[in-house]
């Protein structure tokens, strides 16, 4: 992170929900539709008091389910309006259905997301489940690794998604209670300067414009179904191009830069640890006091995990010579987690590769210490020179 | 992480103990230090045992781990002393902050701790102040009293501005709350 | 996007579609000539047709056709049956059995 801020901005103490329903209010946006569910109730729950208190201009729709919080706001959305909603968990997976469509209708929705593990058994607390469940349903998902950032990338996801070149929902995800619930000290744009960066919303069709009637949600068989998936495709493709910009941009204006990766200290180093959300803050402490003793350890954070930076994650991983993918979920395919093997097929075609293993952790809030993460370092330090690998895929902090 | 200092909040479910740490990272945050507050959620129901969490320092603070080694201990309810380990992982030369009537010479024995004990009554001082068992904020004056971790009168200008907007429409909880904070900063005792 | 209804295809390709699957054009269900699908065809008798419209309210279709026509008794201005667009109606039959008995104005009989 870049210290250097070429605008005054305010200095305040929020918690993970606290800072984005902040960047919501910001954003002003025309319709909000939300169901409450733990660890995200918050997020609305404090948007509708800024509603109540006529800080935005916003229709809040209060809905009987997660299905149909994202039903209205995709509605909202079709109708021209800058529309958003935010859920976790059972309720992110209840609105997998209308998911697909609204990324298919071209709707460029942001999503407030609080990662929380899935049922069964019932479980409140912190993994990536509910996120991964809906990896494939054509939404950009930003993982946000502490408060800070996930105040920018709610700011940045409404660029992003709103770039025509875009034109795709995203879903910017915090880990359920260590951010949602934690507060900390983070740093927020004064409201003008918000505003002035989020911009107009120029929607692309509007369904109640009389003057221009259109047709949305259409029924496409096997003569056009394929020839309307590929723009939706094309778009997530295109993307990667724009979220890298607007991150540029971000940093620029406001000293916080990002990309689809985050890099520390990988340039020489020889090991390092891939992973998602809030693991990536207390891994940089160790990576920092491993290389206090000379260690050439290193750690990439996945900041975006669709699009998956397939191009910067190869390149990335070209110089290593062993890798530990953390991964806040089990993809129950019998072999590991999904960011480890979306990590090994972007590798498979790569003539420079390192040797690579999977850690599943944290699942339903189990805490992941210190000291297990150095451990991971020491092993991959044990097996960076040498032919065995051992297990590949491994449980951390299971009582087995 | 040796300049960062970390603390351990006690205390049962409705008592207060997340608010009374989301009120130091606030206080400290806004003496111009970094911090983190954060709650260990559990099945917590009215009166179950409940635990908080801070982190304060003059550097950025990455890590997102659960708190090991608090060099701090905030017990809100006594008798989780007798159900709870409020000792685990604090260094001998630790501290450790009591809201009960007894003296510190009481615990020392009991807790067979080395370090640093401090009491101070303040469920009666809320009780007296607020007019409910809310010792949360008369901890706070404890807490700084006994640790010097912030500036006594920002916290005091912070934790009445942070209520201020809780309680708009209740001048009475502020007022009794600040005078609970200042009446528990006089009476911790070593 | 645009593009002529005369020269439509129906093979438009990637490039060629509006975004998101909307469809830009309305009325295009003009476009698609569906009365060959029909093997009853509706026959229309214009001298028992009593233009009580029940016919038109009930086509899935919107195939019966209506006109204004002058009212010499009234002076004004009535709405009268005018027939079955043809080259849409795919025959389902509803228009005959909505008919009210005793005008029975639309009989079905083989369309081939």
């Amino acid at each position: 992170m870049t210290v250097t801020t070429k605008l005054k901005q305010i200095t305040v103490a929020r918690t993970g929900n606290e800072a984005m329903a902040e960047a919501m209010r910001q954003i002003n946006p025309d319709v909000v539709a939300a169901y409450p569910i733990t660890p995200a109730t918050e997020i609305a729950q404090i948007f509708s008091a800024f509603v109540a208190d006529g800080l935005v201009n916003t229709d809040m729709v209060t809905v009987e389910s997660e299905h149909s919080a994202l039903s209205a706001t995709l509605g909202a959305a079709a109708a021209g309006a800058r529309a958003m909603t935010a859920t976790a968990s059972q309720g992110l997976m209840l609105m997998a259905e209308i998911m697909p469509i609204v990324a298919a209708l071209r709707l460029p929705i942001v999503m407030p997301e609080v990662n929380r593990a899935i049922s069964g058994p019932i479980n409140i607390h912190c993994d990536h489940s509910d996120t991964m469940f809906c990896r494939d349903a054509g939404w950009i998902q930003i993982f946000s690794e502490n408060a800070q950032e996930a105040y920018d990338n709610v700011l940045q996801a409404i660029k992003i998604a709103e770039n025509p070149q875009v034109h795709l929902p995203a879903l910017v995800t915090t880990d359920g209670f260590i951010i949602s619930h934690g507060m900390e000290t983070i740093k927020i744009l004064p409201d003008d300067d918000a505003r002035e960066y989020i911009g107009a919303y120029k929607p692309n069709y509007s369904l109640l414009n009389h003057e221009k009637p259109i047709t949305v949600g259409s029924i496409d068989l096997q003569n056009y179904y394929f020839e309307h998936r590929i723009p939706v495709i094309e778009a997530m493709q295109a993307s990667k191009a724009i979220i890298k910009q607007v991150g540029k941009d971000f940093g620029e204006k406001y000293g916080r830069a990002y990309d689809l990766l985050e890099k520390y200290k990988t340039d020489d180093a020889e090991t390092a640890l891939i992973c998602l959300g809030s693991t990536a803050g207390t891994a940089k402490d160790i990576v920092d006091a491993l290389r206090a003793k000379g260690q050439k350890v290193g750690l990439i954070k996945i900041r975006v995990f669709r699009p998956f930076p397939v191009e910067d994650l190869t390149a990335a991983l070209s110089t290593l010579k062993a890798v530990a993918v953390f991964d806040r979920s089990d993809s129950l395919n019998g072999y590991g987690g999904p960011v480890f093997t979306e990590v090994c097929s972007a590798l498979f075609n790569s003539a420079q590769k390192p040797k690579i293993v999977n850690y599943i952790y944290g699942l339903g809030g189990r805490d992941i210490d210190m000291h297990q993460i150095e451990a991971v370092y020491n092993r991959l330090n044990s097996i960076k020179d040498s032919k065995d690998v051992g297990d590949i895929v491994s449980y951390l902090g299971v009582r087995k | 992480m040796t300049d960062t200092i970390e603390i351990r909040w006690h205390g049962r479910g409705g008592q207060g103990a997340k608010t009374a740490a989301l009120l130091v990272a606030d206080a400290a945050i806004a003496t111009g230090k970094l911090a983190q507050a954060f709650p260990e959620y559990g099945p917590e129901r009215m009166g179950a045992p409940v635990k908080a969490f801070n982190r304060i320092s003059e550097r950025e603070i990455r890590v997102h781990c659960a708190v090991e080694h608090p060099t701090i201990v905030l017990v809100l309810d006594e008798t989780l002393v007798d159900s709870v380990n409020v000792l685990e992982g604090v260094p001998d030369d630790g501290t450790i902050i009591i809201n009960t009537e007894k003296s510190a010479d009481d615990y020392r024995q009991k807790l067979n701790f080395k370090g640093n004990i401090y009491t101070v009554n303040a469920s009666g001082l809320a009780v007296k102040n607020i007019g409910m068992n809310k010792p949360n904020t008369p901890m706070l004056g404890a807490l700084v009293k006994a640790t010097g971790i912030l500036d006594y009168k920002k916290m005091l200008d912070d934790t009445k501005h942070k209520l201020e907007k809780k309680f708009k429409n209740k001048p009475e909880v502020i007022e009794g709350n600040v005078k609970a904070i200042q009446d528990a900063y006089e009476e911790v005792k070593k | 996007m645009s593009f002529d209804p005369q020269k439509y295809t129906g093979a438009l390709t990637v490039g060629e579609l509006p975004e998101g699957g909307i469809w830009t054009e309305p009325g295009s269900s003009l476009m698609r000539k569906t009365g060959d699908w029909k093997t009853l065809k509706p026959v229309w008798d214009k001298n028992k047709c009593i233009s009580c419209l029940t016919c038109w309210a009930y086509c899935p279709d919107s195939c019966i056709k209506i006109e204004k026509a002058l009212n010499e008794k009234t002076g004004k201005e009535d709405v009268k049956n005018a027939g079955i667009d043809l080259e849409h109606c795919k025959g389902c039959g509803i228009c005959a059995a909505v008919c009210p008995p005793k005008v029975a104005a639309i009989t079905m009989e083989k369309a081939r």
